[in-house]
């Protein structure tokens, strides 16, 4: 039983070697040869589908590196690498003068992104002034029928203290203003996505790199939040998103980041729908 | 063997003298960390102040209540459920449905919770808000009924346990008689598993006020008091999952302590009433 287990693993640990070799001939990911850690990534859920392409495309050609990829949100991201549980914390935001004193983190920023207020597709009302956004989240509007919507009372989503992606929705979009007690709290940039897809009456706000047919955009003072608009600082609740280190990153860590900054890396960020630093 | 008898009874002695100092630390340590707060702000204010941390409240009463509402709805839920499913296993179809049954059920408590929260967000939040048209269907009823599937599974083993145990010769006495199912059920089978059927209700009222991510995934996590079970409402649980991954220093950190000692002390009075009803004799 034992023997025929252990027998089974090595085939499986051969086939997918094998298959493996096949896809070594990437130029940019030389640089980890060698490497053979594992590195832990948390924090930010804005930044995951850039973190787990570059993930994926470095442990492709190299094997030996192992990166774990977890969420928690941006403060989690900062509270764990500055306790040194990761080797990288991702956040929305710039860490505060207070995290940076007290962890010594450096911070690199990789690109920008915005935050858009999300709705079902098939909600009518496409388009909120400022004022009607902020009277939403604060509960003063309750039915999207007063929105020219269906007669059903709306269902906000918003994110818990540690999102990133809440400060800045919350400090550019909602100047600031109340959230309704009556909100619903989702832990990522994920959840909320599959939230307000499953909910025809729900609004939410989400990273710009997030939206797909699978919810639809609110435009904001007619501005419609996209790549563009974000790019020419047309529309403004956008922030930058940052990976956070203990200290100068080195090694692996430091291979990672670079990678990241790197033409390929900066590849990735567009591909996922984010906009580029370099 | 006695020096071998005294190195076995004493490793046993330490083990559980072990796990009994843990479990006393824990409290111990929350009490410990939660004073700070204690002395700064009235426990009656914590208990009753609504949740606003920009305004500097940091009351809980919404989340003790999100948590009794949505533990005692999932016990209404899943009670009748698991006693039908107990004696459908141990009297009415004792042998090969009921085994199959039992089987089942014994497969479910391998299910982890995650799986149920998956079904019901995708699966019972969307049936909830049609059927009610009322609300996102993110609400207590929505993460009861999933937390009652949870929960069964423990009900109905401890249920049918305890019908298994009571004695043959009893239950030979009713056919005697001519007693029919109904009657050696209420007669003979209820008083004799009574406390079986009691600790179980205990134990699994227990798991679902511990439980977090049903309750996470499904409730809805807003901090209103509920006034419907068609309300979202957030627990104890999931209140501290949510706040512990954004701060460490804050009072809301540190309120967290209050609500660990609240569910403790919630869960404990649950377990030591059970423990209570064990040993009186009947």
């Amino acid at each position: 039983m034992n023997t025929g287990y252990r027998i089974l693993k090595l085939t499986l640990i051969l086939v997918m070697v094998v298959l493996q070799a096949g896809f070594c001939f990437a130029s940019g990911l030389d640089v980890f040869k060698g490497e053979n850690r594992v590195l832990r990534i948390s924090g930010g859920t804005a930044h995951i589908p850039v973190m787990k392409e570059a993930a994926k495309r470095i442990m492709t050609v190299h094997p030996d590196i192992q990166i774990t990829i977890a969420g928690g949100g941006s403060g989690a991201g900062i509270k764990q690498v500055g306790e040194g549980l990761v080797d990288i914390g991702n956040s929305g935001r710039q860490a505060t003068e207070a995290e940076v004193a007290k962890y010594g983190l450096s911070m690199v920023k990789w690109a920008i992104d915005g935050v858009a207020a999300v709705i079902h597709p098939k909600n009518p009302v496409p388009s909120l002034t400022g004022q009607q956004l902020q009277d939403i989240f604060a509960g003063n509007i309750t039915t999207w029928k007063t929105l020219g919507g269906d007669d059903r009372p709306i269902n906000i989503y918003t994110r818990d203290k540690s999102s990133g992606t809440r400060e800045v929705f919350w400090k550019r979009a909602l100047k600031k203003g109340k959230i309704s007690d009556k909100a619903h709290f989702v832990t990522s940039n994920g959840a909320m996505k599959s939230a307000v897809t499953n909910d025809p009456y729900a609004i939410g706000y989400v990273s710009v790199g997030y939206i797909d047919q699978t919810v639809a955009p609110v435009t904001l003072d007619g501005v419609t939040p996209s790549l563009e608009t974000v790019k020419s600082g047309e529309y403004t609740v956008a922030r930058g998103l940052y990976s956070n280190t203990k200290g100068e990153a080195t090694g692996l860590t430091r291979k990672f980041m670079d990678y990241l900054l790197s033409p390929e890396g900066q590849e990735i960020v567009v591909e996922k729908g984010f906009i580029p630093v370099n | 063997m006695p020096f071998k008898e005294k190195l076995a009874r004493s490793l046993f002695f330490l083990a559980a003298v072990l796990s009994a100092a843990v479990t006393l630390a824990v409290l111990g340590f929350m009490i410990a960390l939660s004073l700070p707060v204690l002395k700064k702000a009235a426990l009656w204010d914590i208990l009753s102040a609504p949740w606003s941390p920009d305004h500097g409240q940091f009351g809980i009463l919404a989340m003790i209540v999100g948590t009794l509402c949505i533990a005692l709805f999932s016990l209404c839920i899943s009670f009748p459920l698991s006693l039908g499913c107990a004696l459908f296993i141990e009297v009415t179809r004792p042998g090969g449905p009921g085994k199959v049954l039992k089987k089942i059920v014994q497969l479910m408590t391998a299910i982890p919770t995650v799986i149920y929260g998956f079904v019901g967000v995708f699966l019972l939040v969307p049936i909830v808000r049609e059927i009610f048209v009322y609300g996102s269907g993110m609400s207590i009823l929505s993460a009861s009924l999933m937390l009652g599937l949870l929960i069964s599974p423990t009900m109905i083993l401890f249920f049918s346990q305890s019908f298994a145990r009571v004695p043959q010769s009893d239950l030979n006495a009713v056919d005697a008689l001519g007693g029919n199912t109904v009657q050696k059920l209420w007669y003979v089978m209820l008083p004799h598993a009574w406390r079986g059927i009691l600790t179980g209700i205990i134990l699994s009222f227990g798991r679902a006020m511990g439980d977090t991510l049903i309750a996470l995934m499904i409730s809805g996590n807003s901090i209103a008091l509920p006034s419907s079970v068609l309300d979202s409402a957030r627990t104890l649980t999931a209140h501290i999952a949510l706040i512990i991954a954004a701060d460490f220093d804050s009072i809301e950190f540190k309120i967290l302590f209050i609500c660990g000692i609240t569910l403790y002390g919630m869960t404990s009075c649950g377990i030591l009433l059970a423990r209570g009803l064990d040993r009186k004799p009947r």
